[in-house]
């Protein structure tokens, strides 16, 4: 794996995978909620007229970045290279934005949560999104973008 | 007070597993999406590995009446396949491919990357603003 994708991180990929599904499997059987990341986030600044309570929500989207800086205690540093665009930053904003709620949900709704419930319509949207994004990203290397 | 610490700590382990992963990284997970480029089949692990861990989660759910610290499970009940499903996704996935951001790895950036998660969040939340005030009362009536 590490010879022919060198930049891959297979272990550290699954085991912070496991980490992921550890955490959205306490929010399943601890509050009985699905742990999506755009619903929570909808609900927390009061763009969803259904979800969890209010404080769940604020709760779990508190704990994202501090558990992103807790690792980054932990590991010396979180790598993150950001486009270095604003707009690039501002276009994907509005556009994942607008599609995680029209779609009703993202990476972690869908992808994590309804995949493994074996839900037909989180398979289908997951394909979808992928192909999406595998499909723009290719477009922009065609166009010359970066 | 339970469940708001329950939350918590699910978001926590949530962010640290982002992070962990290279997920809180837009051009690792960009990487994953540049099928013609210097593919990097992370995500891939990372999607295995979230998973297996809610597959027996949703197991133990069978067995429970409620959840160990609320009153009743609320879940996401939808089963139709329908054009707003679709069109959702396929905007979602434009965005994720133009940006490399979705929703939990954005906000966990907050911690990282604090201007440019920033910038990202707020138009996010924008775009999730536009959506609520262009198809409310639409959706509203299609849920009775």
């Amino acid at each position: 794996m590490t010879v022919l994708f060198p930049q891959a991180q297979p272990l550290a990929g699954f085991t912070g995978g496991l980490m992921i599904g550890v955490a959205a499997a306490i929010m399943l059987l601890g509050v009985g909620r699905i742990a999506g990341v755009s619903g929570m986030v909808a609900r927390a600044a009061g763009l969803a007229g259904s979800g969890p309570g209010r404080g769940i929500a604020m709760a779990f989207i508190v704990g994202l970045p501090l558990g992103a800086f807790l690792t980054g205690l932990v590991t010396g540093g979180v790598e993150a290279h950001y486009p270095a665009s604003a707009w690039t930053l501002i276009i994907a904003g509005l556009l994942v934005g607008y599609g995680v709620r029209l779609g009703s949900g993202c990476t972690s709704g869908h992808g994590v949560c309804g995949i493994s419930r074996l839900s037909r319509r989180s398979m289908l949207a997951t394909a979808l999104f992928m192909g999406s994004g595998f499909a723009t990203v290719a477009l922009m290397r065609l166009g010359g973008l970066p | 007070m339970k469940r708001i610490l329950v939350a918590l700590v699910s978001g926590v382990i949530f962010g640290a597993g982002l992070a962990w992963s290279g997920m809180a990284d837009p051009h690792r997970v960009r990487s994953f999406l540049d099928l013609f480029g210097d593919w990097d089949p992370t995500l891939g692990f990372v999607m295995i590995g979230a998973i297996i861990p809610m597959a027996f989660a949703w197991r133990v759910r069978q067995r429970m009446e409620r959840p160990l610290a609320d009153g009743s499970f609320d879940l996401p009940g939808a089963t139709r396949i329908d054009a707003r499903l679709a069109a959702g996704a396929v905007i979602f996935g434009i965005g994720w491919g133009i940006g490399g951001l979705c929703p939990g790895p954005g906000i966990a950036g907050l911690a990282i990357v604090p201007a440019d998660a920033a910038l990202f969040t707020s138009t996010m939340l924008a775009g999730m603003a536009l959506h609520r005030y262009t198809s409310g009362p639409r959706w509203a009536k299609e849920k009775k």
